[in-house]
């Protein structure tokens, strides 16, 4: 194994995002900033998702909810007193990691299947709200007029899609050095020992109920970052496209697929799920996009329960001492 | 002398069922005690109320003179209470380092603040990984080891917790006569450094050898509390382990 310290990986990370940056800006496609922030939203969902599901081992179902909770943030900020999109970012992760907060305290009580099942009534519950609530639009939706251009100090103008495909590479940096941050350090331990035992994590001293409570947090306050910039990117919310069955579909499939264990399962996976379905976008039709994760998920489960990580370790076990 | 714990009329139920009845137990610092009873005589489950990993309905317990009722298990952990599971539960997805990483990290950590470099962390698991015999599987995770040795990670990640009272629940069941061996002695050094113990056990050789004193539970009561020569004796116990 080689061992990076966070210094160096945060550095080394950051280093790819900026490479990332440069050949876009390089390529210069509008499409391509399209295309890729999707999937830059994606490893972003993931990775918040997998710090709850994969570290601590409880599955949310809910995950839509904390994405349009962010994305309904900055409707409303864009509507009752505009601000940037990094403060909206700021805003998002404040609302949703207190939503996440409070949900922790209302269901972690609750072990397994009935956890999930809680958040998944979170979901619909919230998503009621938003359909009834009209200053963000109702069930009718929302329309947010996206500039053509972003103007900066000195008069220098950037493309807008660009702007946002930046934003959400940095968003997806920060969430990936957070991750990893977090599995090498006592909180990841405590993460680990609650997905392994609860009940042996409290004889060892891990207060489990404290420990989840910052997973749910971070997790959900990542989903709301995620969701932030979105109305800007779509340009017309609706409840039904902020709440979206594949936020939820998504978030779970593609840490599965990619492995849960370290940070880099759900970036594999949100890369891989998330190229394969713009392509389906393209060729095929939208529609199949959850056909398509829903089959890989359950090949996935059968042929490599641990995802591609879990597969690759394996093979490089086995392979070194045969 | 204050007693380090005391157990004060504990009953604990499962829904119909009482496993303990009105449990008094009293344990003086730097004592070795003797637990035993028949299976299913309640044990576990009082070791469970006095660590928290069960609520008692009644009575209360005392840890230095402080009342932990209420309290959740990691604090009691914290306070200075550490236990092994009868049935061994380590983290599966850990190698055995990080196993023992665990209590360091959360209750010795906390207890001295963040005194230990993560060279002494590494070096002080394997100290302890030495101390039950375990220290050749390090790097192996728990589902390549043995029953036996899983006790033995039990034994030593209740132990890596720095305990002041230490609780022993069957850590040598299956053992072979030369390691109940070194586990004795291992308690006894552990005693010898002022840490007060419990242990559980059916093995009678092992449990008279180690006690200086012996409580009986029978059906959730508890049925005697004396010197180990005078308790097995005692014609209540002789009845209770005949009639089983
Ligand atoms: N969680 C539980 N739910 C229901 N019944 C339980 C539970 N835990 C223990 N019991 C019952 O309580 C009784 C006491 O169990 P306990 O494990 O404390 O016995 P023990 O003295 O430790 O026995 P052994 O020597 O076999 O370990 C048993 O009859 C057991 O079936
Ligand atoms: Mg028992």
């Amino acid at each position: 194994m080689i061992v990076v310290n966070t210094g160096k990986f945060s550095l080394i990370t950051i280093a790819v995002g900026a490479v990332v940056m440069a050949f876009s800006h390089w390529v210069n496609v509008d499409y391509l900033y399209f295309a890729s922030y999707t999937i830059l939203q994606f490893i972003v969902l993931a990775t918040a998702w997998n710090i709850l599901g994969g570290y601590c081992g409880y599955v949310n179902f809910g995950s839509a909810a904390f994405f349009a909770m962010g994305a309904y943030s900055s409707v409303f900020m864009h509507k009752f007193f505009p601000v940037p999109i990094p403060v909206l970012i700021v805003i998002g992760a404040l609302v949703s990691g207190i939503a996440g907060l409070g949900m922790g305290y209302l269901t972690l009580r609750l072990r397994g299947s009935f956890f999930a099942i809680a958040t998944l009534a979170l979901a619909v519950v919230l998503q009621t709200l938003v359909v009834n609530w009209d200053f963000v639009g109702g069930s009718r939706g929302a329309y947010i007029i996206r500039p053509e251009t972003l103007e900066l100090p000195g008069g220098i103008e950037i493309n807008y899609i660009e702007y946002l495909f930046f934003l959400m590479l940095s968003l997806a940096v920060f969430a990936i050095i957070t991750a990893r941050t977090i599995e090498r350090s006592q909180l990841g331990f405590g993460f680990a020992t609650i997905r392994d035992d609860e009940m042996a994590a409290e004889a060892s001293g891990v207060p489990t109920l404290r420990v989840k409570l910052i997973a749910t947090t971070i997790s959900g306050a990542f989903m709301g970052m995620a969701g932030a910039p979105f109305p800007y990117y779509i340009g017309y919310l609706q409840p039904s496209s902020a709440f979206g069955l594949e936020y939820a579909v998504n978030s779970i499939a593609m840490p599965m697929i990619g492995g849960t264990t370290s940070w880099i399962g759900p970036l594999v996976g949100a890369i891989l799920l998330g190229s394969a379905q713009q392509y389906a976008t393209v060729t095929i039709s939208s529609a199949v996009n959850l056909l398509i994760v829903g089959l890989m998920l359950v090949g996935f489960v059968i042929i490599a329960p641990n995802g591609i990580v879990g597969l690759v370790q394996e093979r490089l076990r086995k392979w070194r001492q045969p | 002398m204050t007693a380090l714990l005391h157990v004060d009329n504990i009953s604990k139920r499962f829904g119909g069922f009482v496993a303990l009845d009105g449990i008094d137990l009293e344990v003086q610092p730097g004592e070795r005690l003797g637990l035993i009873g028949p299976n299913g005589s309640g044990k576990s489950t009082l070791v469970n109320c006095i660590c928290g990993t069960l609520q008692n309905e009644n009575g209360s317990v005392q840890f230095e003179g402080q009342p932990l009722d209420g309290l959740a298990a990691h604090q009691r952990t914290h306070r200075g209470l550490a236990r092994s599971f009868q049935l061994p539960r380590p983290f599966h997805s850990m190698n055995l380092v990080d196993n023992l990483r665990v209590p360091l990290l959360y209750t010795v950590h906390s207890r001295l603040g963040p005194l230990r470099s993560a060279g002494d962390l590494d070096s002080r698991c394997l100290e302890l990984l030495e101390m039950v015999g375990l220290a050749a599987k390090a790097k192996q995770m728990p589902r390549d080891l043995t029953q036996v040795e899983m006790r033995k990670l039990e034994l030593a990640r209740a132990v890596g917790a720095e305990p002041k009272l230490l609780i022993a629940d069957e850590s040598m069941a299956g053992l072979s006569h030369s390691e109940i061996d070194d586990i004795l002695k291992l308690l006894m050094r552990l005693n010898e450094r002022g840490i007060t113990i419990i242990m559980i056990e059916h093995i009678m050789s092992a449990v008279m050898s180690f006690s200086q004193r012996l409580a009986v539970l029978v059906s959730g009561k508890k049925v005697a509390d004396g010197k180990p020569e005078d308790v097995v004796r005692d014609p209540e116990v002789v009845r209770a382990y005949l009639g089983q």
